[in-house]
Formats: C-alpha cells, sequence, structure tokens
C-alpha cells in the first residue's frame, strides 16, 4: 500500500469555477480548515496559476502575492505552492511569491510542450521551491510521448512530474497506460490529477496509484473545472479505505468541506451536468466551463455544438479567444443556414 | 547566387540555423538586394544548414565566430538566443557590422516597422522583439493613436511546430520583451503578453487576440478606421496578415483578432510567426542601407 502525498487544488482549480474572483478571505479561511486537517500541499492562486490573472482569462480581485499571503500567513504545518505556466508568469512573480512564503512551484506547459518549462523549472529550483514539472491535458497525447515528456522535466531538475488529466476523458484503463510508461521513464515521483466529468476522478486516482503514482491532487467539494476535481474528502476516505496512508484526518477534510462550502455560499458546487459530459467526452479541457457558457448565452447556440467544435479543432489550456471566435462562427453558419 | 541581383548587393550573414534563420535565408536569397554570404550554425546535422548548401550558400558550423572568418559581412542576423546576441552584439559592433537582432536580447533599439521605423535613425544595432510583438504591438498602437490604452494585453497561439528551441528555451525573455513592447512602442500605459502553444494537427494559423483596455467611452468608429488602416500598412510587408476579429467594444476594453498566414518559404504557410519577424527584419536592413547610401 502505498504512502501518498495530498495536494488539495481548491484554492488554485476552484478559482475557474469561482471567474478567478477568490479573496483574500476565502483563502484565509479555507487555507487554515486545509492546514488542521492535514493536508500536505495547498496550492492556491488564480486558475490560470501565477500571472493569470488577465482580461484574456479573468481579473483577480487581488494580487498573486496577496493571495499567497492570505495561506501563508494562516497555515502552520502545509506548504503553501503555485502554479505558474511559462508564457503567463514571469521570474519577478516567482521572486515576490517565494518572499510571501511559497515553496512549492508546480511548473506547467499543454503535455506536449516540456521544453518550454526549462527556465522558469531551474528559476523555481534556484529560489529553493519543490519544484513540480506539470503536465496538462494528458489525455490529449499518448503514452510514449507523455514518458519522452516527463523524462526532459525531470532533466531540467523537477521534483515530481505531475500528470493532469485536465478533460476528464480518460477512463482508469488509459490511466495506468500513460503512469506506466512515465514510470518507466523517470527516477522521480509521479502525481495525478484528475476531473471528474465522466464520473470517473476517484476511480482513476485508484488506476494511478496502482501504476506508481504518489502526489494526489484534489479539491474540497470537487471545486474546480469542468464537473470539477477529484473531491478531496471523498477522495480521501476512498484512499483510506483502499488501505493507502493520508496523512489527512477525514473529519478535519469534512469540516473543510463545510467551512469552503459556506464562504462561497451561495455558489453552487459542481455537478456533472451536460455540457461537462460532453467536454469529458469530447477531450476539453475543464476549465472552460464558464467561457463555454458565456459564448453559449452570447451567441444563442447549443453549447453541446460549440464543445464539440472546440475538441474537433484540439484547443489546448488558455485559448478562451478561440471559444468566442468559434462561437460567433457557429452562429453565423446557423444564420446563413437559415436565410 | 541568382542572376537577379543588384550590382554591389549588401552581404548579409544569417547566425541561427533553426527555424527563423532558415525562413529567412529564403526571404534574403530571393531579395535582389542583399546576397546571404553565411549561414552559421552549430549543428552540422542542422536541416537549415543542408538547405543553405543546397542553394549554394557558404555555411559554418561556428556560429557567431564564423561571421568573423567571413570577409565584408555588411549584415549580421542574428537568430539564436537572447544570451548569445548579448555576448555577440559588441563584437559585431567593434567589426562595424550592422547587427538585425531576431532574439529577445534587447540590446539595441526595438522596431515595430509599420509604427516606429523612424527611430532607427543611425543605430547599429536593432531588435526585432519577438514574433508577437511585431503581430500586435500594431493594433495596439492603432487603438492608442485613437484614445488612451492603460493596459494593452495581448495573446499569441502559435503552431507547436512553428517555435523550435531557441524560443522555447528564452520564453522568459519572449513574455518580458513582447509586453514592454506594447507599452514602449505601441503606446499603452503597461503591457502584458501571453504566449500559448498548440500542437494540434494540422498545424494552426499563427493567431493573435489584442485587448486594448480603454473605458466604455470610446469612438468605436475611430478606432475601426485606425485598425484598418494599420492592418493595411502591415500587410505592406507581411502580405498574409489580417483581421479576423474586427474591433468590438467588451465592457471597458476593445478586443481585436489578427492571423498570419506565412509564405510557406521554410515551413508551411502556418508558421505566420517566422514571417511576420522575417519580413520586419528584411524591412529594418533595407532601410538602414538606403539611409546610409542617402
Amino acid at each position: 500500500m502505498a504512502d501518498i502525498n495530498f495536494v488539495d487544488v481548491t484554492l488554485r482549480d476552484g478559482n475557474h469555477t469561482y471567474r478567478h474572483q477568490f479573496t483574500p478571505e476565502i483563502i484565509s479561511t479555507t487555507a487554515a480548515a486545509l492546514d488542521a486537517a492535514g493536508i500536505d500541499i495547498i496550492e492556491v492562486g488564480h486558475g490560470d496559476g501565477i500571472g493569470g490573472s488577465t482580461v484574456h482569462v479573468g481579473r483577480a480581485p487581488a494580487t498573486d502575492l496577496e493571495l499567497i499571503k492570505a495561506a501563508t500567513k494562516v497555515v502552520k504545518k502545509a506548504r503553501v505552492g503555485y502554479l505558474l505556466i511559462p508564457g503567463f508568469g514571469v521570474f519577478s512573480d516567482m521572486e515576490d511569491v517565494a518572499e510571501a512564503g511559497a515553496t512549492v512551484a508546480r511548473i506547467a506547459c499543454h503535455a506536449t510542450e516540456a521544453d518550454t518549462t526549462r527556465q522558469h523549472i531551474r528559476k523555481a529550483k534556484d529560489l529553493g521551491m519543490f519544484t513540480v514539472g506539470y503536465l496538462i491535458s494528458v489525455g490529449m497525447t499518448d503514452a510514449a510521448d507523455l514518458a519522452e515528456q516527463a523524462a526532459k522535466l525531470e532533466s531540467y531538475g523537477a521534483d515530481y512530474v505531475n500528470l493532469a488529466e485536465s478533460q476528464g476523458h480518460l477512463v482508469p484503463t488509459e490511466v495506468a497506460e500513460r503512469v506506466n510508461a512515465v514510470r518507466n521513464a523517470i527516477n522521480i515521483p509521479i502525481g495525478f490529477h484528475p476531473h471528474n466529468n465522466l464520473g470517473l476522478a476517484n476511480g482513476n486516482i485508484l488506476a494511478a496509484i496502482e501504476s506508481g503514482a504518489t502526489y494526489i491532487d484534489g479539491s474540497l467539494k470537487g471545486f474546480g473545472g469542468g464537473a470539477g476535481n477529484a473531491q478531496t474528502e471523498a477522495t480521501i476516505a476512498a484512499l483510506k479505505r483502499a488501505g493507502h496512508n493520508v496523512k489527512a484526518d477525514l473529519d478535519g477534510i469534512l469540516d473543510a468541506a463545510q467551512m469552503f462550502t459556506d464562504q462561497v455560499s451561495p455558489h453552487p458546487m459542481p455537478v456533472i451536468d451536460n455540457n461537462s459530459i460532453i467536454m469529458g467526452f469530447a477531450n476539453v479541457y475543464g476549465g472552460y466551463v464558464h467561457p463555454v457558457n458565456v459564448a453559449s448565452k452570447k451567441y444563442n447556440i447549443d453549447p453541446r455544438v460549440l464543445i464539440r467544435r472546440l475538441g474537433e479543432r484540439k484547443i489546448v489550456a488558455g485559448q478562451e479567444d478561440a471559444i468566442e471566435q468559434e462561437a460567433s462562427a457557429i452562429s453565423s453558419e446557423m444564420i446563413s443556414k437559415a436565410s | 547566387m541568382p542572376n537577379d541581383k543588384v550590382a554591389n548587393p549588401i552581404r548579409a550573414a544569417i547566425v541561427g540555423s533553426g527555424n527563423i534563420g532558415t525562413d529567412l535565408m529564403y526571404k534574403m536569397h530571393r531579395n535582389p538586394k542583399f546576397e546571404v554570404v553565411l549561414v552559421a550554425g552549430i549543428d552540422p546535422k542542422s536541416e537549415g544548414l543542408a538547405r543553405a548548401r543546397k542553394l549554394g550558400i557558404p555555411t559554418s558550423t561556428n556560429g557567431s565566430d564564423a561571421v568573423f572568418e567571413t570577409d565584408n559581412v555588411d549584415v549580421v542576423f542574428e537568430a539564436t538566443s537572447a544570451a548569445i546576441h548579448r555576448a555577440n552584439a559588441p563584437r559585431y559592433a567593434e567589426a562595424g557590422i550592422f547587427a538585425v537582432d531576431l532574439t529577445p536580447a534587447k540590446v539595441g533599439v526595438c522596431i515595430v516597422p509599420s509604427v516606429n521605423l523612424d527611430e532607427m535613425k543611425d543605430a547599429n544595432n536593432v531588435n526585432l522583439i519577438s514574433c508577437a510583438a511585431q503581430a500586435t504591438t500594431p493594433m495596439v498602437h492603432a487603438v492608442a493613436r485613437v484614445t488612451g490604452v492603460n493596459y494593452g494585453e495581448i495573446v499569441a497561439t502559435v503552431a507547436s511546430k512553428s517555435i523550435g528551441p531557441g524560443t522555447r528555451d528564452n520564453i522568459e525573455e519572449f513574455t518580458h520583451t513582447t509586453g514592454s513592447a506594447l507599452a514602449d512602442i505601441g503606446g499603452a500605459d503597461k503591457g502584458k503578453s501571453l504566449i500559448i502553444v498548440n500542437p494540434a494537427e494540422p498545424p494552426i494559423l499563427m493567431r493573435n487576440t489584442v485587448y486594448a483596455v480603454t473605458g466604455a467611452d470610446v469612438d468605436m468608429d475611430a478606432i475601426r478606421k485606425s485598425v484598418n488602416e494599420m492592418v493595411a500598412e502591415v500587410q505592406k510587408y507581411v502580405p498574409g496578415y489580417r483581421l479576423i476579429l474586427d474591433p468590438i467594444l467588451r465592457d471597458d476594453h476593445v478586443m481585436i483578432g489578427v492571423e498570419v498566414e506565412g509564405a510557406g518559404d521554410f515551413l508551411p504557410s502556418y508558421a505566420g510567426n517566422l514571417d511576420i519577424i522575417n519580413a520586419a527584419a528584411v524591412a529594418v536592413a533595407e532601410l538602414h542601407f538606403e539611409q546610409a547610401a542617402a
């Protein structure tokens, strides 16, 4: 049975669901509860990470520094981490949040583009961070390619490689195949980050652990892109039932989940609705749940048509502009057909 | 050398045999004003060097040192990395060679030809910033010359196959220099750039979205007119540059989309990012030697 490090991403990935509007107050309260429950790493920030507060994906109500500080000032045992996508965040941002007490840097890129992270992985190591190479949308490439990408991250100095299945598209056998291929290619630990669009988040986690993953991502109430992440409190219960060692305490994490719900109330918790099932099925990035809804309403089109089209175009994380463009194109096609 | 060259063409050396250097080689080779006297790389197996040899262009694997081993180089185009250009720039200056820098090193004056070509004056080192800056600064400027832009933000989405190892390993510099060009040259109070790499097959055309935060009270007709004029200006040297999203006002900002279809010189037409920076490089070099001759 495996020793599992639990990474709670409510306060970062959940920001996609909350339109990137988490306040320092929400972060402090939730981070304190996660810390008290025994979570190992608490990830904080804009949904697209440090430097993500933009017109393009959504402007946050506070700076990255304020959001990180809101967590570090209350956390006693856990490590506070951040996500950074090269091309979004820059070195000076990393220096600022290191100063504010962040100690874990997850440097992320699309699954096939590992060589865009070398500079920032090196920078994070120089700043003394526990540094993670983070591959987004691992369901958009195959196991052999992932193994090559993971080996690059290891060569740049990553302390572990995180595989993010950002679409909730893969089934357990496909997850196992990918984790196994990566396992055979690198000597550092592997992490796994599922989404629940097809209801498979916890099943995929168990498959990933069977294949050697030891860092697991989840969020309270599953609050994250698409149909949400693995639901931290349910995942911790399932891991304990499966006989794995997790430090987090079940009652403590249930309390944290309730505390978080109260903080964001009356915002609804993620559910596996029709749009998120289509997103999982069509392999579309879960962070697009909100922009897809907005664009479908604005152009008065069936969101399912839009989601399928985005899947065919193979758009990757960060292409919020392509959603508006595609919705507008679908709307024009419908008008020209009707006339 | 093709027969259609002018008498005494400008002797050009290209350092860097990756995507940018190789595309530039084809553009210079068919430009009658230039003679490519060197393509230098470091990898003997480089496809760019093989293609140069096929065109009968002298090649070297000595990198920038080869420039100083070649007689009478008038202009060097540096398509390596920011760190390498920072090291080479003083050597080129000392040798009296005009340097056109295609890395994000920012040693010399930064130029976007459709916006600030006149700022070149008698510079001996000109920086082309980045492909994204070349594609988007004109649009920020087109808005800023009509109304104040508090903040300019751009997102460049490029095909994975169109960006080589040099660009990938300079993504920090790329992000900085592109963002500051939006302010320094584009005229926004502040600038930020985002770059997205998309590996879809078939590869996507280079696509750029520009957000200019202006406040809601703006004259959209004047902005549309200014943007259309600027697009025509860029098209003079990059024919594949076109608007795909006419300026729209969204809350407090104007959103504009432009696409760049490449000429297909080295990589196929999806790699408009190579065209837009290389076309700017050629324009800058032409102007420098016209000024020198005048």
